[in-house]
């Protein structure tokens, strides 16, 4: 990467987004800078799947605008974003049933591969090259993840936790240089947990930035450089995990909240 | 030895089918109404090539279409008019076929494929519908009283002589059915394939991964048209007369259901539900007559009893086999 530490590999300026009057989010600027580890917290319905879906192209902002690299990615679509080095994980897991667990992970290697239709009909030789290597690669990551075993299995066997992990490996499939996690530790155990949490420093010993949604607050709060804090589509708080732990307005937006 | 044949696998039973294909005739032949069996293999292969193309957009990619009859029609009067209204040769009618459905799929894909579901299905029913009513209407088809085509030559050689033109055909039409059906594994085991299957399994993530989601099922729907357009010139010049008939509802309904009894999503269900619904029926009566009735009962029964085709039960059955004989495997 050639940028330098000071400027944002992400940044966020006024974005706004209203469905039929309701407004999901409002004025949202923030930065995220290479490879730190972002955290990106707050109530339920606060909007920051909205936001999650405003910056990776699923949604397009009322106003306000989205830059990565440098460059303006507003109104381009998912996949171009996604080709540029920015992917995310979901929330309500979306992995591929009709293909195997290797399979989703090779998925994940499509923008870092192009055979076309001509190639693949013909098997031309380069095409079984790139094949082999998105295979390789595929099982490299697998083996990170410590999904190995299962490479042969359908997703829908796994247990949650390792669906979970199947989709940060997709994600991590296609080399990004910003991985957005929608609630990585939903549905994992305290031993799961802390296992992410490892898996999170690991990924970004490879260079690669997070920005983590999450609401285990002890994960969080351990991994994270930064934490923002979302309210009713607001920011109410930007800061240092410890800063954050101690602020007035995060603990009167999650008070009854703050012990899960 | 048993560990061999796993690995190779694919691609041996590939080689093994084009082998059998290739002698079939001499057996078929052995018969007293060897032209007869060989004229339905024929036509088993023609519609092969058909199911597979639609087994790739609907199996693979999970676009539906009920209009495909449309394309295999458009290949067809390509050969007809090229030959018969021109008096060109039969490869301009191939070309014609290929470029003709090209540039229809590819006008039609980005309106229609953005539809899904049931959307998708009435958008294509109509779209067969329109063109059943060009090819009955339009003078150059001949409209409903129909249209004869001209013989097809390959290098000087009369394919529809008198004597030879079944075993001819035959040949003709599997060397490309084998060569669509090797395109075509080859494409769903790629990253080609791969892709196909995420925008059917989950739109959404498939286009977050990357995956130029407009562009894959325009390109998919056109191979598909393309499979029904090469059908059609052949069928054309095996049948040497067209009729708006063969080209209506019907035909888009049938395709659908062999696929759907083989396997929409296997390129082996494709060649094996077009030939066993190609065939079986010539030797029941009881289709002649009723024979549309038939065909909705079979895709009922198969969506409820075996959604996923004859082919993987045979699969499964195959699996527990080779566990049982080779154990270490």
């Amino acid at each position: 990467m050639t940028m330098d530490n000071n400027t944002a590999l992400l940044e966020i300026r006024g974005i706004e987004k209203d469905f039929g009057g309701v407004k999901a989010i409002e004025n949202l600027s923030f930065m995220v800078k290479p490879e730190s580890i972002k955290g990106f917290i707050g109530p339920n319905g606060a909007g920051k799947t909205t936001a999650y879906n405003v910056i990776s192209g699923v949604l397009a902002p009322t106003s306000g605008e989205v830059y990565f690299q440098g460059k303006k990615i507003t109104g381009l679509k998912p996949y171009r974003i996604a080709e540029m080095g920015l992917v995310r994980t979901f929330q309500n897991i979306q992995l591929f049933h009709n293909m195997t667990v290797l399979e989703n992970v090779m998925m994940g290697r499509h923008v870092r591969s192009k055979s076309g239709f001509m190639a693949s009909a013909l098997r031309l030789p380069r095409m079984r090259a790139e094949e082999k290597e998105t295979k390789e690669k595929a099982m490299e990551i697998l083996t990170l993840v410590g999904l190995q075993d299962q490479a042969y299995f359908k997703p829908d066997s796994l247990p949650i936790g390792y669906q979970r992990l199947l989709e940060i490996a997709r994600a991590l499939a296609a080399e990004p240089e910003l991985m957005l996690l929608d609630e990585p530790a939903a549905g994992l155990n305290t031993k799961e947990t802390s296992q992410l949490a490892k898996l999170i420093f690991r990924i970004r010993e490879k260079g690669i930035t997070i920005l983590v949604v999450e609401h285990d607050m002890e994960l969080v709060m351990e991994v994270s450089d930064e934490v923002l804090v979302l309210e009713y589509g607001q920011k109410i708080a930007e800061d240092i995990p410890r800063n954050i732990q101690t602020d007035p307005k995060v603990i009167a937006a999650y008070l009854g909240e703050m012990d899960d | 030895m048993a560990k061999w044949i796993v690995e190779k696998g694919k691609g041996l039973y590939f080689l093994l089918f084009c082998v059998l294909m290739l002698v079939l005739p001499l057996i078929l032949r052995m018969s007293e109404a060897g032209d007869y069996y060989l004229s339905l293999m024929v036509f088993a292969g023609i519609n092969s090539m058909v199911v597979i193309g639609l087994n790739l957009l609907m199996g693979y990619a999970g676009q539906i279409s009920l209009g495909h009859a449309a394309f295999f029609g458009l290949g067809a009067y390509s050969s007809g008019i090229v030959t018969t209204r021109f008096g060109l040769s039969p490869l301009w009618g191939f070309t014609l076929s290929i470029i003709l459905n090209f540039l229809i799929a590819y006008l039609l894909a980005k309106p229609i494929l953005k539809l899904k579901g049931h959307y998708l299905a009435m958008a294509t029913l109509g779209l067969g519908m329109i063109f059943f009513v060009l090819f009955n209407e339009l003078p150059i088809t001949g409209a409903s009283e129909g249209i004869s085509v001209g013989k097809l030559y390959i290098f000087g050689y009369n394919m529809n002589s008198r004597y030879l033109k079944d075993i001819n055909y035959y040949y003709l039409t599997w060397i490309f059915t084998l060569l669509l059906t090797y395109f075509a594994l080859n494409i769903v085991n790629s990253r080609v394939g791969r892709a196909l299957r995420a925008i059917h399994s989950k739109e959404l993530a498939a286009h977050s991964i990357g995956v130029d989601i407009s562009r894959f099922k325009t390109k998919v729907f056109i191979l598909s048209t393309i499979y029904a357009g090469l059908a059609g010139s052949i069928f054309a010049h095996y049948s040497t007369f067209l009729c708006p008939v063969d080209f209506g509802l019907n035909y888009s309904i049938r395709v659908v259901t062999m696929g759907v009894v083989g396997g929409m999503s296997s390129i082996w269900g494709g060649l094996l539900g077009a030939s066993v619904l190609s065939i079986l029926p010539q030797f029941l009566d009881i289709f002649a007559e009723y024979d549309i009735l038939i065909y909705g009962l079979v895709l009922i029964l198969s969506v409820i009893f075996m959604p996923e085709g004859i082919s993987q039960k045979i699969s499964l059955c195959w699996e527990k086999c080779q566990k049982k004989w080779f154990h270490e495997v």
